[in-house]
C-alpha cells in the first residue's frame, strides 16, 4: 500500500519539476534571443 | 521585482515543506485505506488549483473577447498551462490512489470521465494556440476556453448527482461527512499551499509569455527595418 502513496507523491514532483525545467529552459532562450537583438 | 519573486518563491516552498510534514508525518493514517489515503492531500489540492487556474482562464478569455488586451490573453494561456499540468497530477495520482484502494485502475464514471475530458478540452486549447497560424486563434481559443470552463462545475457536482465509483465528498457533503480535526488541519495546509505554488508557477509562465511576444515583436520589426 505504502508504495502506492510514496508513487503519487513521487508522480507529482516529477511532474511539477519537469514544467519547472522546461519553464527555466524556454526563459533561458528568451534571454538568448534578447541578448542577441541587443547585439544586432 | 527579482526580490518580490524570490521572497514569493521562499514562502512557497516553506508552504509547500511543511505541507508535506503535515501530510506524511502529523496527519493520522486512515482507519480503512491505510497511508494510501495521504495520497489525498495532494491530489484534492491539486484538482482545486487545477480548477482555479481554469477560472482565471475563463475570466482573462472573457475580457479578452470584450478589451482584446493583450494581457489578458497572455494570462489566459498561461493559467490554462499551468490548469493543464495541476489536472495531470490529478489525472495520475487518481488511478495511484485507485489501484490499491477499488482494485482498478481506472473506471469509465462521471468523475473520472468529466476530469479526463476536461483536461482534454484545455490541451486542446493550447494546441490551438501552439498550431494555428491564423491571426484569429486567440479569439477562438478564447472562445473554446469560456465554452470548456462549464465542465468545471460538471466534474465537481459529478460525485453529488450521479452514482459514481469516485467515493463521495468529504467535505460539504452532508450528513456523515468530514474530516478528522488533524486530518482537516493537514489538507487545509496543503490546500494553501497548492493555491501559492500554483499562483507562483502562473505568474512565472505569464512574465515569460510576455516576454516571448516581446522578442517576437522586436524580430518583426528588425525584418520590416531589413526589408525597407
Amino acid at each position: 500500500m505504502i508504495k502506492y502513496m510514496w508513487a503519487a507523491y513521487i508522480v507529482t514532483w516529477v511532474v511539477h519539476l519537469g514544467y519547472l525545467g522546461y519553464l527555466t529552459a524556454r526563459t533561458g532562450r528568451v534571454r538568448r534571443e534578447v541578448e542577441e537583438l541587443k547585439n544586432d | 521585482m527579482k526580490l518580490k519573486l524570490i521572497l514569493f518563491a521562499l514562502v512557497t516552498l516553506g508552504l509547500l515543506s511543511y505541507g508535506l510534514y503535515m501530510a506524511l508525518v502529523v496527519a493520522p493514517t486512515e482507519a480503512t485505506m491505510g497511508d494510501v489515503q495521504r495520497i489525498f492531500y495532494y491530489h484534492v489540492p491539486s484538482a482545486w488549483t487545477a480548477f482555479l487556474c481554469f477560472l482565471i482562464n475563463a475570466l482573462a478569455s472573457i475580457w479578452y473577447l470584450v478589451k482584446r488586451t493583450e494581457r489578458s490573453d497572455a494570462i489566459a494561456v498561461s493559467s490554462a498551462e499551468v490548469g493543464v499540468v495541476f489536472c495531470t497530477i490529478v489525472l495520475l495520482t487518481g488511478p495511484i490512489w485507485a489501484r490499491p484502494v477499488w482494485g482498478i485502475w481506472w473506471t469509465w464514471d462521471a468523475r473520472l470521465t468529466s476530469t479526463l475530458v476536461l483536461w482534454l478540452i484545455y490541451v486542446a486549447y493550447l494546441m490551438l494556440r501552439r498550431f494555428s497560424a491564423s491571426g484569429r486563434a486567440p479569439v477562438i481559443a478564447a472562445a473554446l476556453a469560456v465554452f470548456g470552463f462549464f465542465d468545471v462545475p460538471f466534474v465537481y457536482l459529478s460525485i453529488r448527482i450521479f452514482r459514481t465509483q469516485h467515493p463521495q465528498p468529504v467535505i460539504a457533503g452532508g450528513e456523515g461527512s468530514g474530516l478528522d480535526p488533524t486530518m482537516a488541519k493537514a489538507f487545509l495546509w496543503n490546500m494553501i499551499a497548492f493555491t501559492v505554488y500554483g499562483l507562483l508557477v502562473m505568474w512565472l509562465r505569464y512574465r515569460l509569455e510576455l516576454a516571448e511576444r516581446s522578442v517576437e515583436e522586436a524580430h518583426a520589426e528588425k525584418s520590416m527595418q531589413e526589408g525597407a
